[in-house]
């Protein structure tokens, strides 16, 4: 039992972090209708930036840990975004009125550039921080010695992102942006027509999706206390996959989706085999589009001839 | 003289613009490779983690890019609008019509060639078997992508099947390819049905999704189910083709000690050229008969019109798992070959990479033209090979060149393509009545 809940725990810390990455998904393909093959390596991008940029605070001497995690998260978070901008500009927006599978090839292309951009400049290598944010709390003794943790570093991913989804939600239900980015989903014609920049629009999208996958990208360095170039592609798979479970187009489906896979993929790895825990996240993606393709919050696509 | 100047002007914009347009895009690059470039990270050997500046790199990048965009917006200028249409001469027209049916007959000819052309330099016959393997596998792919319009990201796959099939059966049962041929296709095109029967109700990006994800789970089982596959480690020793059981060895039962010509171990690459282009030629062979059936017709109706192919009675079940089954099998033989050229196989050989490869070769082929689909292998792994020397960069630069060849002809190098079926004279359809891709 201990050791289950110890599991769920850790499962819903992982998840958390999916689903931040599976936002940036969900809202591009509600808006744009295309996947977005670079979103995963936006989100690598993320962590290499935020690595990056604590090795120079803490070279120069900083050593208030929540200032120098505040400037990382920034500062990850707006390079990040210009990184998601500039995608959109160079390798979505000439393509937006091509046939349907030219932009989705310039996005796979795109998730190449990323991908071995990061690796000419920063090497192949594993890259290793130390423990940041160390100790935690015993919330169970176990029997049988084995006890119940739940350190600061989890904590701290939840709570922020449990903030960064909030913000979101208001940003998306309550502001002229928000209202602009739910009317291009819906018409992009009409949306035009009533006045909205559906340019701009599209290209907030992608800020913000790139700045989310860039704070999902700092917790999984400061989680797993390591990045390196290869990291984007699974992950993004496995987001991509929380946000079809959810339903895609939905935000909370994708915060949803998010912790099942996140929980799944714990689950699987400690009850079944660690080896075939990415098998078990891709089989889940086939299963759920099979027996539930609007995943669990979406709505019904109706075909139109 | 500033009379035509000031037309010039008033057309285009001015020095000015290019400039704020040069200036913006380089404060862009800066700000994006302020930390990626001028900070380079490292493992030291204990563990720390070390940097150092590089200014010098990131000023070069910033630089490179502010002239870059300069000489892009000049070339646009230069070019026109998009939409310009361009006047073609008529005797040019015709020159360039009679060129292109020339084409094909020519690069086979030449194709059959190749062997004697270059029979001592090992390097271009090799190369040239490599890009013929990818002209089968993009002629394989196209039957999916191309013609039955499912998007398939995940047709490494099949090729991984085909592989390993005639790796196995080899090494384990001692079978020789010729058997093993026809078994990897048929394991390939059995596993291509079991991946179409779920995705058939998935429509476009879903489709390629899955179907990414079915080809990273063969390729994870592969690595992980040690005790069949070899795991990481790969099939070693995996058995040369023959002669319809001849060997290709210096031994006196080889095929050089029975014409009693002096063995060269250039008559094995020379054999295996033409057993690749024998086995692509039959995929091209098959495809183009196939189109001219009710099966192909199909497939192109599908293309067009999922709803509209129902109305009309069409099966969209069978025409689906039909197109997926042939594709795999052509993806499997190009395995199996692949596994007896190589005579070593491992995962690393099946990643998403390839399948990208292969895609990026139907589509920017034109999607559904078997010439076009030739050419674009013959630029795409041609063009990988220029960049040998750059090992590291030559993912980078295929990126790139993916992004930019889509943006300037999403349809692809050849989008005109010539119909089946017409009525009373032939016309070329150009691709952009055609909408691919809607799976």
């Amino acid at each position: 039992m201990d050791y289950f809940a110890q599991q769920l725990i850790n499962g819903l810390v992982l998840g958390s972090i999916y689903g931040l990455i599976a936002i940036g998904y969900t809202m591009v393909y509600g808006i744009v209708g295309m996947i977005n093959f670079a979103h995963g390596d936006i989100f690598m991008i993320g962590g290499f930036i935020a690595l990056i940029t604590f090795l120079i605070l803490v070279s120069f001497g900083l050593t208030a840990i929540p200032l120098i995690l505040l400037v990382v998260l920034l500062v990850s978070m707006a390079i990040t975004a210009l990184y998601g901008w500039t995608v959109e500009r160079i390798a979505y927006r000439p393509l937006r009125h091509s046939f349907r599978l030219a932009p989705m090839l310039s996005a796979i292309g795109m998730s190449f550039v990323l991908t071995n951009f990061s690796q000419v400049a920063q090497g192949a290598r594993v890259k290793p921080v130390p423990p940041i944010i160390t100790g935690g709390y015993t919330l169970h003794e176990g029997a049988e010695g084995f006890n119940v943790q739940l350190s600061n570093i989890q904590i701290v991913v939840v709570i922020t992102t449990i903030v960064l989804l909030a913000l979101f939600t208001w940003l998306v239900s309550r502001t002229r942006l928000g209202r602009d980015m739910r009317a291009c989903e819906q018409d992009q014609t009409m949306a035009a027509l009533l006045g909205v920049d559906v340019d701009r629009t599209i290209s907030m999208t992608f800020v913000i999706g790139a700045a989310l996958a860039a704070v999902a990208g700092m917790m999984y360095l400061l989680y797993y206390g390591l990045v390196d170039f290869f990291m984007g592609f699974v992950a993004g798979i496995k987001a991509f996959t929380a946000a079809v479970l959810g339903g895609i187009g939905s935000l909370p489906g994708a915060m949803l989706g998010g912790l099942l896979i996140g929980l799944i993929e714990t689950l699987w790895s400690a009850y079944f085999s660690v080896e075939y825990k990415d098998v078990a996240a891709f089989s889940i993606l086939i299963v759920v589009l099979i027996f539930l393709p609007t995943g669990l919050l979406g709505r019904p696509e109706v075909e139109k001839v | 003289m500033s009379a035509p100047l000031a037309a010039q002007t008033s057309r285009t914009p001015g020095v000015a613009f290019i400039l704020k347009k040069a200036l913006i895009s380089a404060l862009v690059a800066l700000v994006l490779f302020s930390l990626m470039i001028g900070v380079r990270t490292e493992a030291g050997s204990d563990g720390q983690l070390t940097y150092w500046t590089r200014f010098g790199d990131l000023a070069a990048m910033v630089a490179a890019v502010f002239g870059g965009s300069i000489i892009i917006e000049l070339l646009r200028q230069w070019w026109g609008p998009v939409d310009t249409v361009r006047v073609v001469p008529a005797p040019m027209k015709l020159a360039l019509s009679l060129a292109g049916r020339l084409v094909a007959p020519v690069l086979l000819v030449f194709t059959f060639l190749v062997p004697v052309l270059f029979y001592n330099e090992r390097y271009i016959l090799d190369l040239a078997i490599l890009v013929l393997t990818y002209v089968m596998l993009g002629w394989g792919l196209n039957v999916v992508v191309g013609l039955a319009g499912l998007l398939d990201l995940g047709y490494v796959a099949f090729y991984a099947v085909g592989a390993y099939s005639y790796a196995l059966l080899a090494t384990n049962f001692g079978l020789s390819f010729w058997v093993c041929l026809p078994l990897a296709g048929i394991l390939a095109a059995f596993w291509g049905v079991l991946l179409g029967f779920p995705v058939l109700r998935l429509r476009g990006d879903y489709l390629a999704i899955v179907t990414l994800a079915f080809g990273e789970i063969i390729r994870l089982v592969i690595i992980n189910w040690q005790s069949l596959t070899g795991g990481p480690n790969g099939v070693t020793g995996i058995p040369r083709p023959t002669l319809f059981g001849i060997p290709l060895t210096p031994g006196d039962d080889g095929l050089a000690a029975m014409l009693g010509i002096e063995f060269s171990p250039t008559h094995r690459i020379v054999f295996l050229f033409y057993l690749i282009l024998a086995l692509a030629l039959l995929t091209n062979w098959v495809t183009i008969r196939l189109r001219r059936l009710p099966i192909g017709r199909a497939w192109e109706a599908l293309r067009e019109d999922e709803v509209a192919c129902r109305a009309l009675g069409i099966n969209t079940t069978t025409t689906k798992l039909t197109a997926f089954a042939t594709g795999a099998m052509f993806g499997g033989f190009a395995g199996a070959f692949f596994a007896t050229r190589q005579g070593f196989i491992s995962p690393e050989s099946f990643t998403f990479h390839e399948s990208a490869l292969v895609l990026a070769i139907v589509v920017l082929g034109g999607m559904g033209s078997q010439l076009g689909v030739a050419l674009a292998a013959l630029a795409m792994i041609g063009g990988f090979e220029l960049f040998r020397g750059l090992d590291q960069y030559r993912m980078l630069v295929f990126g790139l060149a993916m992004v930019l060849l889509m943006i300037w002809r999403p349809r692809g190098l050849i989008g005109h393509r010539a119909p089946t079926v017409f009525l009373e004279r032939q016309q070329a359809i150009s691709s952009d009545l055609v909408k691919e891709g809607h799976g």
